[in-house]
């Protein structure tokens, strides 16, 4: 939190259907539907979510993701934020407050993987949904699915890894908290972190720039995530493997597809991260135990399908 | 009542039946068979395009990226999300994912 960056804050999703897409965001994984947009936009968030809105959903014919952001302390370090940016040679562009309704202003760049991001300060704070603010219950009656508690991080695939971690760590005070070395010494997968979870945003080298591998929502027992999957069978959802543990965070977790082919993760567990904590280096030549920690092999679709 | 369709996919010479609600890539899963690579199942990653060499088909929605008009015109498409309404002759795209 050195630089001011507190957490994510949404991620904004292209799906080729909106119908679709709401019968598997809020019926399947249990986010709630907190406000729709005149642009077509449907807003969403995890019920443990303070902040109005983690997720939009767009419809579009072309299915990935548009940008994901991170909410900072207030507007005075937004506009610091902005000129280290524009200092590391980022183009830097200004979004009006309420261009997302409940959002205040935001700033949009581009990483050197391809993907754009956004820096806000304020958002509307509708509180926890369903419990009081005031001696509040321990869960809300009445939640969907999965009952997914929060959006939490997003792994995307792209080039220039070296490049994107200066500007993370430098500019935005992120912490490499796990990588994957290949035999030259090459970081080929990198997860940044800008608390104390494992990762909230990661990025595993690529050819193509700009794609999207997962969002991932938490959940909170083991118990939870072998709920979710009987659920992904319950309603014929595609899944792309699980439930297993990562050997890179060692969450416990679950794969599977949006019905315009986004690849969600639903998970629970995992290490944690102190700033003065070296990273956690895990080699390519285990590559496959790094990421199903039990299967200790790799499916090729988990490395190339991506949208 | 719906219709039942055999699609060959002329370059492993493989053939299953599909149903004319049922995606190719979905009977072609179904029916145990591996001559189209699987990837999201959504219309959204590219992996399973494949060129209709012959047939009458139906096609849901699919990413703009993966498959433009001329592609789709072309029977260039993918097939978690194409139906068949004849018989149908596949193989894999020429470029494999564009």
């Amino acid at each position: 939190m050195k630089k001011g960056v507190m957490r994510p804050g949404h991620i904004q999703l292209r799906v080729l259907d909106m119908a679709k897409a709401l019968e598997h965001y809020v019926e399947l994984l249990g986010l709630i539907e907190v406000d729709r947009d005149d642009k077509g936009r449907v807003y969403l968030k995890g019920w443990t979510e303070v902040d109005k809105f983690s997720v939009v959903l767009r419809e579009a014919d072309e299915a990935g993701m548009d940008f994901m952001a991170f909410k900072v302390l207030d507007d005075a370090t937004l506009g610091r934020l902005s000129e280290d940016l524009v200092a590391f040679g980022c183009m830097v562009e200004s979004i009006p407050a309420g261009e997302l309704k409940g959002c205040g202003r935001r700033i949009r760049f581009s990483a050197p993987t391809g993907h754009r991001f956004e820096l806000f300060a304020e958002k509307e704070q509708t509180g926890k949904w369903g419990i009081a603010e005031i001696n509040p219950e321990a869960w809300p009656r009445g939640l969907k699915g999965m009952k997914a508690t929060r959006f939490d991080h997003a792994l995307l695939y792209g080039g220039n890894l070296d490049e994107t971690l200066r500007l993370f760590s430098e500019v935005l005070g992120f912490d490499l908290a796990e990588q994957v070395i290949d035999p030259e010494g090459k970081r080929v997968a990198q997860f940044l972190t800008v608390g104390m979870k494992a990762h909230d945003v990661a990025f595993i080298l690529h050819a193509e720039q700009g794609k999207l591998h997962h969002a991932s929502f938490f959940l909170e027992t083991w118990d939870d995530v072998l709920r979710a999957a009987d659920l992904i069978s319950m309603t014929d959802t595609s899944i792309d493997i699980g439930p297993t543990r990562h050997g890179l965070t060692h969450g416990k977790t679950i794969y599977f597809f949006d019905p315009s082919g986004n690849r969600n993760e639903v998970f629970c567990g995992g290490d944690y991260h102190y700033p003065d904590h070296p990273p956690v280096t895990w080699t390519a030549d285990q590559l496959g135990k790094a990421i199903f920690y039990h299967d200790r092999e790799l499916n090729e679709r988990f490395l190339t399908v991506l949208t | 009542m719906s219709q039942s369709f055999r699609i060959t996919e002329t370059r492993s010479g493989k053939s299953f039946a599909c149903s004319d609600e049922q995606s190719v890539l979905a009977a072609m899963e179904q029916q145990h068979q591996r001559c189209v690579p699987v990837g999201c199942r959504g219309g959204g990653c590219g992996l399973c395009k494949v060129q209709v060499v012959s047939g009458e088909f139906d096609c849901g929605r699919m990413s703009s990226r993966h498959v433009n008009a001329i592609d789709r015109e072309q029977g260039l498409v993918l097939a978690c999300r194409l139906f068949p309404r004849s018989d149908l002759a596949i193989q894999p795209a020429p470029s494999g994912r564009s």
